[in-house]
């Protein structure tokens, strides 16, 4: 499951939905980002742009590529959009399997491409001054080793 | 066809998407980068360096040499950073 939102997920109730009913999976790994202040303070929010439609598609595939990779029972990658503050979560992924390596490994995966191929770029708001942020050079090579 | 511009590339073309009757003669997103520079200044800036432009054709990920005919939407924009 895939869902791209403004509004603040609760990881626990997230995790409780994904398995709720199941006894089949005896792994869950989850992993959320939050805004990070790079900058020393200087960042007072961050706006999150991204390619509605796309999106989706592109998060879709990157979990269909996981599902194809590894044995999971459920997964859910959740994104947020739009402006978040320093502190704020603002992205979700869950890894649910049978045992815990194939969990571990996906929800890594997961976010590894996602990170190098979903499309959203962010916009720090720097005391007044709007500025794209980078991309990693690390990034890239985390998808590499995917391949 | 639909183009769009996300991030810093929309806004240094200062324009967000827009339908156009690209000529016949193209074939690729190179192509269509090409014809885009001849347009004007601000596409001009906006593509200034090929390096840090990553292009969708019908959202999917493309490349320069993706071929663009029969596509209705191509999308320009810097390497992702989201996560």
């Amino acid at each position: 499951m895939i869902r791209v939102e403004t509004q603040d997920f609760d990881i626990g109730a997230e995790v409780k939905a994904l398995t709720a009913g199941r006894t089949d999976i005896g792994a869950v790994v989850t992993f959320s980002g939050l805004v990070r202040d790079m900058n020393d303070g200087a960042v007072a929010s961050m706006e999150l742009e991204h390619y509605p439609g796309m999106t989706e598609k592109e998060l879709a595939r990157i979990e269909a590529e996981a599902h194809r990779r590894w044995p999971l029972q459920a997964s859910l990658i959740v994104h947020r959009v739009g402006k978040l503050l320093p502190g704020d979560n603002i992205v979700l992924v869950i890894a649910a399997s049978a045992h815990r390596e194939a969990a571990f490994e996906a929800a890594s995966f997961l976010m590894d491409y996602l990170k190098t191929r979903a499309p959203f770029w962010k916009k720090e708001d720097r005391n007044g001054a709007a500025q794209w942020v980078d991309a990693r050079e690390s990034d890239g090579k985390a998808m590499k080793k995917w391949e | 066809m639909r183009l769009l511009y996300f991030a810093w590339v929309k806004q240094k073309a200062g324009i967000a998407e827009e339908d156009v009757a690209l000529p016949a003669t193209i074939r690729d997103v190179a192509g269509v980068i090409d014809w885009l520079k001849s347009r004007g200044e601000n596409y001009a800036l906006a593509f200034a360096d090929l390096a840090v432009i990553r292009c969708a054709v019908d959202q999917e990920h493309g490349d320069l040499a993706t071929p663009v005919a029969g596509a209705s939407e191509i999308a320009f924009f810097p390497p992702v950073t989201g996560g």
